[in-house]
């Protein structure tokens, strides 16, 4: 079939290292199945095959640092073995999913995305790694969160009915296929593929950080995987090192790893992070003055009154528990989402001297890390979400990226940016795009500002929102309809 | 609460939402935006945290008396 390369996480990434193998030669892999996980500058990522077959051969030791593009393993291709994910192959429309795409109700904005639906697989093409990505609305298609989440719960997304727009499978369709997966395995017996002890991510990581095997752990996760709780119970009751005081206390894993990495002495680790730091500074210079060169960026700004998101939020957060409150910027950010997809012209990519705009907008967060740098993985069809689901979407990804914990999808493929700077106290932000993509928002503090409306002055809360634009792709006139029409969204927040 | 253990109550709810910041950092004045850096996800994750570990609700309305380590260890030391 070919070979399986360092793909690219982002713009800014230009290499990466092996951290593990989660395959070995003659194991069979399914497109979608995470076989590597690697680490960029910024995270730690679990890459996933974009091929079929059997791995021929690990081209790349662990610990080995190689650029993108370089080939990590062979995959051969194997005779059909009559697999319901070999009889369909990527993008070939299934049957039924057509079917349960006509019958479902089919939202205003479906027929144009359909139309358009071509533009997405050509996406943010840089290289070939990203070449047999599946087209995301092709009928019974699996995006690749979704596949995540499939291959995490351990279900073949190829034999889930989808029932999303066009046919497409969607997370319930896959935690319902979970269920009974979960329930016809025998704990801690991955069929498939004996040897490998199925594991979460984080638990792997905190096992390795550990010094635990994962075979003598017992998982309590879908299919007898491995979870973190698992990995962190075994720690509390592991004799060995004695735990500090608080070990005992539930942790979150930012804990559990600031904690992990206490001991170390810090000469040890010193020069390891300002290498990183140095090649972290390195990317994301050459990255924006890239950005800076090539893209010919316009700047407007403009100030939206804030008085009716507040109240309206502020209202809605008194009835809730904390647990599900609201923040300012999930307003912002959603109100940016549906703006994008209303001006077509800010979202998508430039690339090999044209624009491509992308039907969906997949809404790059800018998270400060907090050992510095950025990170803007995409919330994926964002426009699309309720803010509530927005909201905890936001938290789990900024959770995620502080602890370098982000999948591949979520870094590749953004289809314009936010940055929320103001969150940390300045009053405007004028962002500067990332490659390929063509606009960036800005979004300042919400802040108390003396406002003339009808003739009166008061006070009133507002946000100074910037667009960073590309100017071969459109001129501030379309621009401005971004900002004018994120200023209405903003008015009806209850329509957001 | 007694102000020892909301002190406590405090500390390790920071310690989890951000666990780079330093427990000399924790001064009564350090303002938790400005200073420890929080963003306002990280600041509904201390006051959901705060919530889980005391039982101490704070609701949006008292948010202002609570942005800095002092004010928060005060807030839990009257109303936990």
């Amino acid at each position: 079939m070919g070979d399986f390369r360092m793909p690219s996480l982002g713009a800014d990434m230009d290499h990466g290292k092996m951290i593990e193998w989660l395959v070995k030669p003659g194991d069979y892999v399914h497109r979608g199945d995470v076989v590597a996980v690697v680490d960029t500058d910024k995270t730690v990522m679990d890459i996933e095959s974009f091929e079929e077959g059997v791995v021929a051969e690990l081209l790349v030791d662990i610990g080995a640092t190689v650029p993108i593009g370089t080939p990590l393993a062979r995959i051969t291709a194997t005779p059909d073995d009559g697999s319901p994910a070999a009889e369909r192959p990527a993008g070939t429309p299934a049957p039924a999913g057509r079917a349960a795409g006509g019958v479902a109700p089919a939202p205003p904005a479906a027929a144009a995305a359909e139309r358009r639906a071509p533009a997405l697989g050509q996406a943010p093409a840089d290289g070939g790694a990203r070449a047999g990505e599946a087209p995301a609305e092709h009928p019974g298609a699996v995006s690749p969160p979704v596949r995540h989440l499939a291959h995490v719960l351990g279900v073949d997304p190829a034999t889930v009915r989808g029932t999303g727009r066009h046919g497409a499978v969607t997370r319930f369709d896959v935690e319902r296929a979970a269920v009974p997966a979960a329930a016809a395995r025998p704990a801690g017996v991955d069929a498939g593929e004996p040897g490998r002890v199925r594991s979460s991510p984080r638990a792997r990581r905190l096992a390795a950080e550990r010094g635990l095997d994962l075979a003598s752990l017992t998982g309590t996760g879908p299919g007898g995987a491995v979870r973190e709780e698992d990995v962190l119970q075994a720690v509390a009751a592991a004799p060995v090192a004695p735990p500090p005081p608080e070990a005992a206390l539930p942790l979150d894993a930012a804990g559990a790893e600031a904690q992990a990495k206490t001991p170390e002495p810090e000469s040890v680790q010193a020069p390891e992070a300002r290498q990183r730091e140095a090649s972290l500074r390195r990317a994301v210079g050459a990255l924006m003055s890239k950005s800076k060169r090539t893209i010919p960026h316009y700047y407007l700004s403009s100030t939206v009154d804030m008085a009716a998101a507040m109240v309206w939020m502020q209202s809605v957060n008194l009835q809730r528990p904390v647990s599900s409150r609201l923040v300012a910027s999930a307003l912002l950010l959603k109100a940016a989402a549906l703006a994008a997809k209303s001006v077509p012209e800010v979202n998508g990519f430039y690339v090999d001297d044209e624009f491509r705009p992308s039907p969906s907008v997949h809404l790059g967060v800018a998270v400060a890390l907090r050992k510095g740098g950025i990170v803007a993985p995409a919330i994926h069809d964002a426009d699309t979400l309720s803010v509530d689901e927005l909201m905890e979407r936001l938290r789990d990804l900024v959770a995620r990226a502080r602890a370098g914990r982000l999948q591949r999808a979520e870094m590749a493929d953004p289809t314009i940016t936010v940055t929320n700077l103001g969150d940390l106290g300045v009053d405007s932000v004028f962002g500067v795009i990332y490659p390929p993509q063509v606009a960036m928002v800005g979004l300042g503090r919400v802040m108390e500002q003396p406002w003339a409306h009808n003739g009166m002055l008061g006070i009133r809360p507002v946000v100074t929102a910037t667009l960073s634009a590309d100017h071969r792709v459109s001129d501030g006139l379309r621009g401005a309809r971004f900002l004018a029409r994120l200023d209405e969204l903003l008015q009806k927040p209850e329509e957001l | 609460m007694n102000g020892h253990d909301a002190r406590e109550a405090v500390h390790r709810a920071i310690n989890q939402v951000a666990p780079d910041v330093e427990p000399a950092d924790l001064e009564a004045e350090a303002r938790l935006r400005q200073d420890l850096e929080l963003d306002s996800l990280d600041f509904l994750r201390l006051v959901e945290t705060i919530d889980t570990s005391t039982g101490v609700n704070i609701p949006e309305r008292d948010y202002p008396q609570v942005s800095t380590v002092g004010g928060l260890i005060a807030y839990l030391t009257a109303h936990g």
